[in-house]
């Protein structure tokens, strides 16, 4: 049995890193397995430590590659196994493979993601590369914006992953260095509050039940295997449900509520930004200054990227008195018109019939600054393309000329 | 809100100064903030650490642009980083140097600005026989910003801190540092 370490709630000086190690703890996983890199090596060290001193019952598994850490955990999973890891960037895009794996598995494996840009050129610093490079592998995304979001984020994760309509891979991403290794308040629930509001899971088809075996992951030929993806294209869409469900659940626990996306100030507002990750911190903060001035703006913070809430997003856009719209991509898409967010919020948009002037806006790749200027100069792109003026399809925030 | 930004060379300790700067304000029941510019991480380069302190929620996730205060931990800094930039005629800078504020002041040819010295180098050396001038320059700011962190609340955090890592000997060795580094702090 794990020690009980929290036995009253406590704000806490912790960064993004051991805000996710204490989750991880609180969880008390059956498996985790680790495999080092940089930024989320923290979180492996930290829970290393807990494994240490007896302090949870998880096996630990220290493996050769993120390939590895993520086939471990599948495997533990299949076999019943409540299972986690945790990665970053080039350590995520390793995993790749196996996070098909995962989905199509349908097991509910629980992956923090310290979110670090992709190689070339080495970087080691924060961007959304990593998490938009496995959009479409068929996890559920969130994205948090401080360290306090994080810890909550992946208490709610288990609940969502392993909900019975769900049974989904969750990846919880925090921005890497910015969050992952700052320190600020964190306000932690007790042990028991984690223990209770993250529950025993029930075992599906479990590989070690004898009794009722099962094959796991097999081959399914093409009479077969469109029935699969529908089923996790069903279960993703229950998944819109079930997080709402979680975050409805968590507030009456923590007074905290989380939803699919946040609003700051937008009722009234005529620009608009639409931002993901610790950058919305920053843009609130804009907001407020620029408030001040008599400046009609808002932000739209988006916490879940898969499923998509593009109704959330399009309804607060309509009761607002915007005149344009700015999303702000913390990624590339190379070729296409702007950035994955860009791309989510203009068909969100386009299929319910509301057209907007609409920009894109790419910004902090690699770990460059996102200050409050940078975020007036993005107000000031969305102004100008309200206005008419020729603005072009994406606009590089902090670049160097 | 306070804001805070620290230039030192890695291995002098600053990063973690500034983990406790925040701890300490945070045990105060105040908002806190410190994030380390991480870049290439190696010993005696230069680093800048950041800080912020508020009695309100800080949403802020970027770095420092106008520092209210300026800690500069490693003296030889003073005039190969820009140490100044981003601070207007009522920023605090705190400065480990051997020099009196007056005669830092004509060194540095800067007018307006309150200027704080302390010996942090010489009060390492004599307490922890180490160039370790972290903990020295944290009783120092502490000293000079009354409205940042009490000095009781370092001392605590230092304990939480160093405790199990390093021996009685030696923390108490950083105790003395952080006390001495308080009182013989000295502005103009």
């Amino acid at each position: 049995m794990a020690v009980r370490l929290m036995t009253e709630r406590k704000v806490v000086p912790y960064t993004g890193n051991m805000a996710t190690a204490e989750a991880l703890r609180q969880i008390n996983p059956d498996v985790v397995a680790a495999y080092p890199i940089t930024p989320q090596t923290e979180i492996m060290h930290f829970f290393a430590n807990y494994v240490a001193n007896g302090l949870v019952d998880t096996e630990f598994m220290t493996v050769e590659s993120e390939h590895s850490a993520l086939s471990a955990a599948v495997g533990a999973a299949a076999a019943g196994a409540r299972a986690m890891t945790a990665t970053a960037g080039p350590g995520l895009a390793l995993m790749w493979e196996i996070l098909g794996v995962a989905s199509g598995m349908r097991l509910p494996i629980v992956i923090p993601v310290v979110n670090r840009a992709l190689s070339a050129p080495i970087n080691i610093h924060c961007d959304h590369s990593d998490m938009m490079g496995a959009r479409d592998q068929g996890c559920i995304m969130l994205f948090s914006e401080n360290a306090e979001e994080q810890y909550d984020n992946v208490i709610q994760a288990v609940r969502i992953a392993e909900d019975e309509r769900v049974r989904l891979p969750v990846i919880i991403g925090m921005d890497g260095f910015i969050i992952s290794h700052s320190i600020e308040n964190v306000s932690l629930l007790t042990d028991d509050e984690v223990k209770k509001f993250v529950g025993k899971q029930t075992l599906t088809h479990s590989l070690l039940d004898i009794d009722n075996p099962v094959t796991h992951g097999p081959i399914a030929m093409a009479d077969s295997y469109m029935e699969f993806k529908r089923q996790q294209r069903e279960a993703m869409m229950n998944a819109y449900k079930v997080i709402r469900e979680a975050g409805e659940e968590f507030a009456e626990l923590k007074g905290k509520k989380y939803e699919h996306i946040e609003t700051y100030k937008t009722e009234d507002a005529e620009y608009i930004l639409i931002v993901m990750g610790s950058a919305a911190g920053t843009a609130k903060y804009t907001v407020d200054g620029l408030r001040e001035k008599g400046e009609k703006v808002g932000l739209i913070k988006v916490r879940t990227f898969r499923p998509f809430p593009y109704y959330d997003v399009v309804d607060v856009i309509d009761a607002s008195n915007v005149k344009a719209i700015g999303v702000m991509d913390r990624a590339e898409t190379f070729g296409g018109y702007s950035g994955p967010l860009f791309e989510e919020v203009c068909t969100s948009l386009y299929t319910r019939g509301k057209i907007y002037p609409i920009t894109g806006i790419v910004y902090g790749l690699g770990g460059r600054d996102c200050n409050l200027n940078h975020i007036e100069e993005a107000f000031d792109v969305v102004k100008r393309k309200a206005a008419g003026m020729d603005v072009p399809p994406v606009t590089y925030l902090n670049l160097r000329v | 809100m306070i804001e805070i930004r620290w230039h030192a060379r890695g291995g002098q300790g600053a990063v973690t100064a500034s983990k406790i700067l925040a701890s300490s304000a945070i045990r105060e029941r105040k908002y806190a903030q410190s994030a380390p510019d991480y870049g290439a991480e190696r010993a005696g380069a230069p680093l800048r650490s950041f800080n912020r302190v508020s009695e309100e929620p800080i949403t802020l996730h970027c770095m420092v642009l106008r520092p209210n205060i300026v800690v500069v931990v490693d003296p030889t800094l003073l005039k190969t980083v820009p140490i100044f930039e981003g601070t207007d005629e009522n920023a605090v800078i705190v400065v480990n140097t051997d020099k009196t504020p007056s005669e830092l002041r004509e060194y540095l040819g800067v007018k307006g600005r309150k200027i704080y010295t302390v010996n942090a180098s010489a009060i390492a050396m004599e307490e922890l026989k180490k160039p370790l001038m972290n903990i020295p320059m944290l009783g120092a700011i502490s000293k000079v910003i009354d409205a940042l962190v009490s000095i009781e609340s370092v001392e605590e955090d230092i304990k939480v801190t160093f405790g199990k890592k390093i021996s009685q000997e030696l923390l108490d060795a950083n105790l003395r540092a952080l006390e001495r580094a308080y009182k013989e702090v000295k502005g103009e």
